[in-house]
């Protein structure tokens, strides 16, 4: 099946945008990918062997945590997708500090 | 580096943030990254930010979203080169947070400070380093926003 390698990990597979992987399950296939192409897997998986927080896998449309993880099946035509989080946001801890710290002032006695 | 968009484009990247103020707004930059690694914006895709405990300074895309962003882009000859957000009554600058959460190095982080309603300043970030890493390995770089 075809795994959708994302932008930040193609330097690791030889350019590549999507690779042809022949596996039963997707903890099958990742053994395979990482196989060969090593440099990926320090960037998938952490010291204790499991997927990092940040990168999410999806058989077709679905996050693979919601069904078997590394047991989940695959089918032939199935279409496989690593893709990283993608959140932030604006820093606010120093302005809410700013902003609450005058109204403890009047609870103290 | 750098990031070429197209006027359209450019208004509407703007525009959003203007629009879901006083709430964080997030979106995919789809196109091209050339020999050079200047990011060619050919168009924009909003998403919804998950992020609904906390808009106003937090911002989130769903995976699935993202997964289906990327299949649609690629049928039409297209990937994923960046995302954008907006940051209320901020500055346009990236925070530690945006740093932290950061992963798709080689792409680019647009940045709208919307101003009590109005989008005024927009930079855009290259994300370089080690894509795996969580804090340390990985940084952000201006990068000139080219409006054509």
């Amino acid at each position: 099946m075809k795994v959708l390698i994302p932008t930040p990990l193609r330097q690791y597979t030889g350019k590549q945008a999507s690779v042809e992987v022949a596996a039963r399950t997707v903890g099958e296939m990742l053994g395979k990918l990482t196989t060969q192409y090593p440099d990926l897997r320090k960037h998938l998986f952490g010291d204790d062997g499991k997927l990092r927080r940040f990168v999410n896998v999806y058989v077709n449309d679905e996050d693979i945590r919601y069904l078997e993880n590394g047991n989940t099946p695959l089918r032939e035509n199935d279409t496989v997708s690593i893709v990283p989080s993608v959140a932030g946001g604006r820093q606010w801890l120093v302005a809410s500090w700013a902003t609450f710290y005058p109204l403890t002032l009047f609870t103290i006695h | 580096m750098a990031l070429r968009i197209g006027k359209l484009a450019w208004q509407q990247l703007r525009r959003h943030g203007e629009e879901t103020y006083p709430y964080e707004c997030c979106g995919v930059l789809l196109g091209e990254i050339d020999g050079q690694g200047v990011k060619n914006v050919q168009e924009i895709v909003r998403c919804e930010n998950q992020r609904t405990d906390s808009p106003h300074n937090r911002y989130e895309i769903e995976p699935r979203e993202l997964v289906r962003i990327q299949r649609e882009a690629r049928a039409r000859g297209q990937d994923i080169v960046g995302f954008y957000h907006s940051h209320p009554d901020h500055p346009a600058r990236w925070s530690q947070t945006d740093l932290a959460e950061a992963h798709w190095t080689g792409c680019s982080y647009a940045i709208t400070s919307v101003m009590n309603g109005s989008a005024t300043v927009t930079n855009s970030f290259h994300l370089s380093g080690n894509p795996g890493a969580e804090d340390e390995g990985k940084y952000f770089e201006d990068e000139d926003i080219r409006v054509e």
